[in-house]
């Protein structure tokens, strides 16, 4: 080969779909979050049908602080955002900019995580174990998938971090970042429709 | 002066990607704003009627989750029939589901 057909890949526009195994990638994870989208909706009927279904234990309304969910809420807005800010960086082959954008993002979900765990923790010391109601079961199944979703998506987003400081930014490794972000997106989808079920209806109920 | 094809070009694609991080922009304060206004809403519970609450606030989530899909995951932009496909029938199977468990009698 001459040096005629050497190409530059920072000349390629949109690395992550430049690809079949790329658009494919794309596609395949699309599907993927059409069967996430089901199983949270089935999560989020439970919930809703048993969520007066309290027994003895405590009501949602005796617990949840509108503050609390307010910082949560905020917290994973700001990193859907930096997530953006990182698929941008991508676009334009900026490494270094992108590995700083993801690793606030996951610095961010860990935040999430932290205020989650600390949040269930509390409401586990005011008497609202797994099994003490149908509320508390529902409540803590899809609270706890979501996250879960969150805590897979901090490891996920980490090792491909890890993994880029060696990689870079390929047509390779694109399609991954890009994904990933995806994710993290719908993590955030998934987290609205919580904190207005669950919280913010919750709230109103008392 | 070169104002050869590929410049022009390059200047093009600057615009446009200026464009679009103003969209991202504009599309962040918005999610930013329904959040608040639905915050807001519930603190405001004792003067304004329940229902209308849980109906504005459950609207701003769906708002909200619109722009999410359309500007954040991008869903505005081309070759995306399948994403939209997939997406929506879940969707649809979620709100059946949904629809069939608040409404079935034997529960509540």
């Amino acid at each position: 080969m001459s040096n005629a057909y050497e190409l530059s890949i920072e000349k390629l526009p949109n690395p992550e779909k430049a690809t079949l195994e790329g658009k494919n990638k794309f596609l395949g994870f699309w599907f993927f979050l059409g069967g996430e989208t089901v199983l949270f909706g089935t999560l989020f009927a439970t919930f809703l049908a048993l969520r007066d279904k309290v027994g003895n234990g405590p009501a949602g309304h005796e617990l949840f602080s509108i503050t609390t969910t307010f910082i949560s809420t905020m917290i994973l807005l700001f990193s859907s955002l930096t997530s953006v800010f990182a698929i941008l960086a991508l676009k334009d082959y900026r490494l270094r900019m992108m590995q700083f954008w993801f690793w606030v993002t996951i610095l961010l979900g860990l935040c999430f995580l932290s205020l989650e765990i600390y949040e269930f923790f509390n409401y586990v010391k005011e008497g609202l174990g797994y099994k003490t109601s149908a509320f508390s079961s529902s409540f803590y199944t899809l609270v706890g998938t979501h996250g879960s979703h969150v805590f897979f998506g901090i490891l996920w987003i980490s090792t491909l971090m890890i993994a880029s400081y060696k990689k870079g930014i390929t047509t390779v490794t694109a399609p991954k970042y890009y994904i990933a972000a995806l994710y993290w997106h719908f993590i955030d989808v998934v987290w609205v429709f919580i904190f207005t079920v669950v919280y913010l209806l919750g709230i109103l109920g008392g | 002066m070169d104002w050869n094809q590929s410049t022009i070009n390059h200047y093009l694609e600057k615009q446009k990607k200026r464009q679009e991080l103003i969209h991202y922009f504009v599309s962040f304060v918005l999610m930013i704003l329904f959040t608040v206004l639905a915050f807001v809403a519930v603190m405001l519970r004792d003067s304004i009627n329940d229902y209308l609450i849980a109906i504005f606030i459950v609207t701003m989530a769906i708002v909200q989750v619109v722009f999410q899909l359309y500007y954040f995951m991008h869903m505005k932009e081309q070759d995306h029939g399948f994403p939209a496909l997939f997406l929506y029938s879940g969707a649809s199977v979620a709100f059946l589901t949904v629809i069939s468990f608040v409404s079935i009698v034997w529960i509540s």
